[in-house]
């Protein structure tokens, strides 16, 4: 699958010491489309994501969007880390954490304009959050969290968003906002990139899959990606996917 | 009443202590809260031990202590990131290993060197700030004015990369120019405290008045500002009990700065110990546990 202004991978491989993590994956992610990366654990899915976006040093592979190198155009990139991955004690209301969505675009010695204020109050409507809006950051439920941070990535009117594990632990009703954001986003011919951590019903919202168990084992449209041959190979013996979707 | 706040002011030694109490208390408090919300408390200690080798060195050869205490300082971040970068160390074995060797030098050179020279180890230990000179006060003024300027001007990015360091590489922020400018800021915090507090009890400033501000208000600025009032409450309060009681300075400040801290701890409106009491206390599950031992 080849798609213009996409986002492009080229054999990319990632060693941490002595281990292999990802060897030689090439995709495309295309603009429009809901994206997936689905893998079992240590599949190298979180690595994936952060390799692309320069995090953490790959041994080969170039990452492209839109034609050029991905780590020199990150202003464009809104990325979601996994809610584990941040310290919730930190002295920090809602709003403290959305603003720092808008702070490349401010820029340096800079303060915050109203253009900044109404993008961040917008994308916190947009999360249902609006009320939480001046609540400390560690008294939130997972959910809430979880959706303050896709409110801090909306409000970076970025193209490419990237999200780590943005399901992991969230209630129904945070799921279905964040899909259905995702989704908004995508049909905005954005570039959403989403790992995913199982193969439960939540599946069927992606239009595109990257199966990855350490190397790329399949990658193109969902019923493309998820046929059985592909899920043994990835999962081995054990695949307890979504029955109504095996070809 | 008055008098006895304004007789201590009569003296000129006691006004330029005051204030540079009161500087070291508003700029300890400040940088030091990026240090508690990075659970980085223990740099603070490394940097300011490690400082104690280039006060040293600076004064065989002559140079502003100041200068040298500032460069030993950064100097001993770099050696801590290179050897946490380049083994598998962790970051606070690093920080042992590299504050003590410096620190054990430190006291080396100036044991060696105040043989046959009037230079006071003690007096860098724990501070000595009855007797800060006008020049000393003014580096003090600087340095606060310089490091206050620079987290206004960063406050913003400052604020993100200590709160999702990873996120704020991801936005393309410069982050490890970032933690440098974090270190300096730190390193140069640590020299302004220098005379009044030393480097063993300067940890007690950058920390104790943020973290009682922690437990008090939940936004990183309100925090600093808070942190800085308990800071300069403490450097006031302590200079006083130290001018009317004989007590050391130093450390006089450093025990009202903790007496603040248990006050918040106990009463703290939403974290207090007393105010939220918590369902199980850790001890009580301990006696729990040495019974069940007993039991079987």
């Amino acid at each position: 699958m080849n798609c213009a202004n996409g986002l492009t991978v080229d054999q990319l491989g990632v060693q941490y010491r002595m281990v292999k993590a990802l060897s030689d994956v090439s995709c495309s992610i295309c603009p429009g489309r809901l994206t997936g990366i689905i893998g079992p654990n240590g599949a190298g899915k979180s690595t994936l994501i952060k390799a692309m976006l320069g995090l953490i040093p790959s041994s080969t592979g170039v990452i492209t969007f839109d034609g050029q190198p991905l780590t020199a155009q990150l202003d464009r990139v809104a990325y979601v880390p996994q809610r584990s991955q941040i310290d919730w004690t930190y002295p920090a209301t809602v709003w403290d954490v959305i603003m720092m969505g808008r702070i490349r675009k401010t820029g340096w010695f800079r303060r915050y304009s109203t253009v900044s204020r109404r993008a961040a109050a917008a994308a916190l409507e947009r999360v249902d959050m609006a009320k939480y809006r001046d609540r400390p950051i560690g008294q939130l439920s997972g959910g809430q969290q979880q959706r303050v941070f896709l409110a801090k990535a909306i409000s970076e009117e970025a193209d490419v968003f990237c999200l780590d594990e943005p399901l992991a632990g969230i209630d129904k009703k945070t799921e279905a906002i964040v899909f259905n954001i995702l989704q908004e986003l995508a049909a905005d011919n954005h570039t959403v990139l989403v790992v995913h951590h199982d193969l439960g019903q939540a599946i069927t919202n992606f239009d595109d899959l990257i199966l990855l168990n350490r190397e790329l084992i399949a990658s193109g449209t969902r019923k493309e990606v998820l046929t059985g041959s592909n899920l043994q190979r990835a999962f081995g013996g054990q695949v307890n996917f979504f029955a109504g979707e095996a070809a | 009443m008055l008098d006895f706040l304004i007789e201590p002011l009569q003296y000129s030694f006691m006004q330029r202590s005051l204030l540079t109490a009161v500087l070291v208390g508003i700029v300890c408090a400040t940088v030091g809260s990026y240090l508690m919300v990075q659970r980085l408390a223990l740099l603070g200690d490394a940097i300011s031990h490690s400082v104690l080798p280039g006060v040293a060195i600076a004064f065989i050869i002559d140079v502003d202590i100041f200068l040298g205490a500032f460069i030993a300082g950064v100097f001993s971040t770099v050696v801590i990131t290179w050897i946490r970068t380049r083994s598998q160390i962790k970051e606070d074995a690093a920080m042992g290993i590299v504050f003590s060797a410096f620190f054990a030098l430190g006291i080396t050179l100036i044991t060696i060197v105040q043989k046959d020279t009037k230079i006071d180890l003690n007096h860098f230990l724990f501070g000595n700030i009855l007797s800060v000179t006008q020049q000393e006060v003014i580096n003090t003024l600087v340095i606060t004015i310089i490091v206050l300027t620079v987290i206004v001007l960063l406050y913003k990015e400052l604020m993100f990369y200590t709160f999702d360091p990873i996120g704020a590489q991801a936005s393309g922020l410069p982050t490890n120019l970032l933690n440098f400018g974090l270190m300096i800021l730190i390193a140069l915090t640590i020299v302004a405290s220098l005379k009044a507090v030393g480097v063993i009890l300067v940890l007690a400033m950058l920390i104790t008045p943020g973290a009682t501000a922690y437990l008090l208000v939940y936004r990183l600025h309100n925090m600093m500002f808070l942190g800085a009032a308990l800071g300069v409450l403490s450097s006031i309060t302590g200079m006083y009990l130290s001018y009317y009681y004989n007590l050391p300075s130093g450390p006089a400040i450093v025990l009202v700065a903790f007496g603040l801290f248990m006050l918040a701890l106990c009463f703290s409106p939403t974290q207090g110990i007393f105010t939220q009491p918590q369902s199980a206390p850790v001890q009580f599950q301990m006696w729990r546990e040495i019974k069940g031992l007993f039991k079987s």
